[in-house]
């Protein structure tokens, strides 16, 4: 496998909820240490790739591995250890009767990690939050500090590869730049590898180097993010995505 | 001629226990049949401001001005039947999500049919008529079948079009479109953005564009407004936006990534530059 192992393996996954079929036969080969996104309008299955891979849709055929290990379909300890999720609305994905710092050390007390009271303080300082938030509550956070928090919250296992399910689309712009920046920072600093998720193609070109394009739960395109950036996409469907942000874009008097 | 809008020192304030805070300090503005974009992020008063203007909003919000002028109309001193003629019939407004502001227990087709009868008294066989021909202006192929749907069997981009139909049918002087697109695809906005665009401009009517984005407000209005914490910060037309002089305008256009984006890092806003409160 030419040196590397690769982060995130599919092979020919199917995911279905109930009886509706909603990933088709999909395969990606993320190296470790990539940031690679998945883009395409809502529905089509985008979101739910990331959810299998975490083990929140255990309704899959074929074959997930993360690091090399083949994902099992219940509850897998050793891939939640290496492999944790950011969801796309802070509002919603942090408990609001439990304060950051508890929030913080469950995955700590679920795996059994000690030294917790240091670790959190550490994580705090590394996400860019003040350590008075520690023994607060999620309401008394702006989003961008209840974003962090979700970050904080996906890094404390120490995890080499991060989903992120829309991590910005939330946000006011002024503070998606600030996430966008501190999730470049660690992914440096921490050597991670970022399975993103999003509709928002500047996002990908900002902070990914390869996309995938999904239409109707088919991947339609692989591409280098450079591709992107000069417009060079091939397939159809992607360069309709492509006009309809670029019309977007660009500034018509 | 006067404008159709006067808007002279607006400001909209709640109570808290730490007494009344003020989310619209004062703007003004005045508006022809022209498209006005007004920008800002949450908590900038925007959103009030479009509220403002067709009196949503309840006590114990307080809205106060100098003068807030329809077409010589003083909005602030009409009664809430007053209020009630001009509200749909010549003011109408487009708000965010569809899934909410649809009526999940009425057809798309008796939604807008009863925009329509509420201003207009006309015979069943016209309404009918009105409702097919609005549905095919905002392009809905097959308008009949659409119009015996429920919401919950539309998609969220043509539950924004059904909204738009609806917002149009009684012919409003003005439109305001409050974050129309935000809660759609990117693939989709496009296209519900320039159906507004198309109606409002064949129509000749005013449009005031609230939105967060500033890119997507300078394609489809004339001029913009760009707010921050309830005051304009900075007022330009919208070819102008790339020499705007606010330092926050600025930030905000330079945290937006690129589609050919080759910085390794977003500039961020230094909130202390301005933030006078």
């Amino acid at each position: 496998m030419g040196g590397h192992m690769s982060a995130i393996r599919l092979s020919n996954l199917d995911i279905s909820y109930g009886d509706t079929k909603v990933v088709h036969g999909v395969n990606l080969d993320i190296a470790e240490g990539e940031s690679f996104a998945l883009v395409g309008e809502s529905g089509s299955g985008k979101s739910t790739i990331l959810r299998a891979i975490a083990g929140l849709a255990p309704d899959w055929t074929g074959g997930i591995s993360v690091l090399g290990q083949a994902r099992s379909h219940g509850v897998d300890r050793a891939v939640a250890r290496q492999c944790q999720m950011v969801f796309q609305d802070p509002y919603g994905s942090l408990h609001p009767r439990k304060t950051i710092d508890a929030t913080l050390s469950e995955p700590l007390a679920i795996h059994g990690v000690g030294n917790r009271g240091k670790r959190v303080e550490a994580m705090l300082k590394a996400v860019g939050l003040d350590q008075r938030f520690r023994f607060r509550f999620p309401h008394q956070l702006s989003g961008g500090q209840r974003q962090r928090v979700a970050i904080a919250r996906a890094l404390m296992l120490e995890p080499k590869v991060l989903l992120l399910d829309e991590p910005t689309s939330a946000l006011d712009v002024s503070v998606q730049a600030e996430i966008l920046n501190l999730l470049k920072r660690l992914r440096r600093e921490q050597g991670l590898t970022f399975l993103l998720v999003t509709h928002n193609l500047p996002v990908v070109s900002f902070l990914c180097d390869r996309l995938a394009v999904m239409r109707h739960g088919r991947v339609v395109e692989v591409a280098d993010v450079d591709l992107l950036r000069s417009g060079q996409l091939v397939e159809p469907y992607s360069r309709e995505l492509l006009a309809a942000t670029e019309g977007r874009a660009g500034v018509i008097a | 001629m006067a404008p159709m809008l006067e808007v002279k020192n607006l400001r909209v304030s709640f109570p808290t226990h730490r007494g009344r805070v003020e989310v619209v300090k004062g703007i003004s503005f005045d508006l022809g049949r022209e498209r006005l974009g007004i920008v800002g992020e949450s908590g900038s008063g925007k959103s009030m401001t479009g509220r403002a203007i067709l009196k949503l909003i309840r006590k114990p919000g307080l809205v106060t001005a100098d003068r807030l002028a329809f077409e010589g109309v003083d909005i602030l001193r009409q009664s809430e039947k007053q209020m009630r003629s001009i509200r749909g019939a010549r003011i109408s407004m487009v708000m965010q999500d569809p899934k909410f502001s649809l009526n999940p227990v009425m057809t798309v087709g008796e939604q807008i049919a009863e925009a329509l009868v509420t201003h207009e008294k006309l015979p069943r066989r016209e309404v009918n008529e009105r409702i097919l021909t609005m549905l095919e202006a905002v392009r809905i192929n097959d308008p009949k079948r659409v119009a015996g749907l429920y919401p919950h069997e539309v998609s969220g981009g043509m539950g924004q079009r059904v909204m738009i139909a609806m917002m149009l049918i009684p012919g409003p002087e003005l439109l305001i479109a409050d974050e129309p697109t935000s809660a759609l695809d990117v693939s989709v906005q496009a296209q519900v953005l320039d159906i507004i665009d198309d109606l409002v401009t064949t129509k000749g009517m005013g449009l005031i564009l609230i939105s967060h984005d500033l890119n997507l407000v300078s394609r489809y209005c004339d001029r913009i407004l760009v707010m921050n914490s309830g005051t304009v910060v900075e007022e330009c037309a919208a070819g102008e936006l790339d020499s705007a002089r606010h330092p926050y305008t600025r930030g905000l256009l330079a945290a937006m990534p690129t589609i050919d984006e080759s910085r390794d890092e977003l500039p961020v806003l230094d909130r202390s530059q301005w933030a006078g409160t």
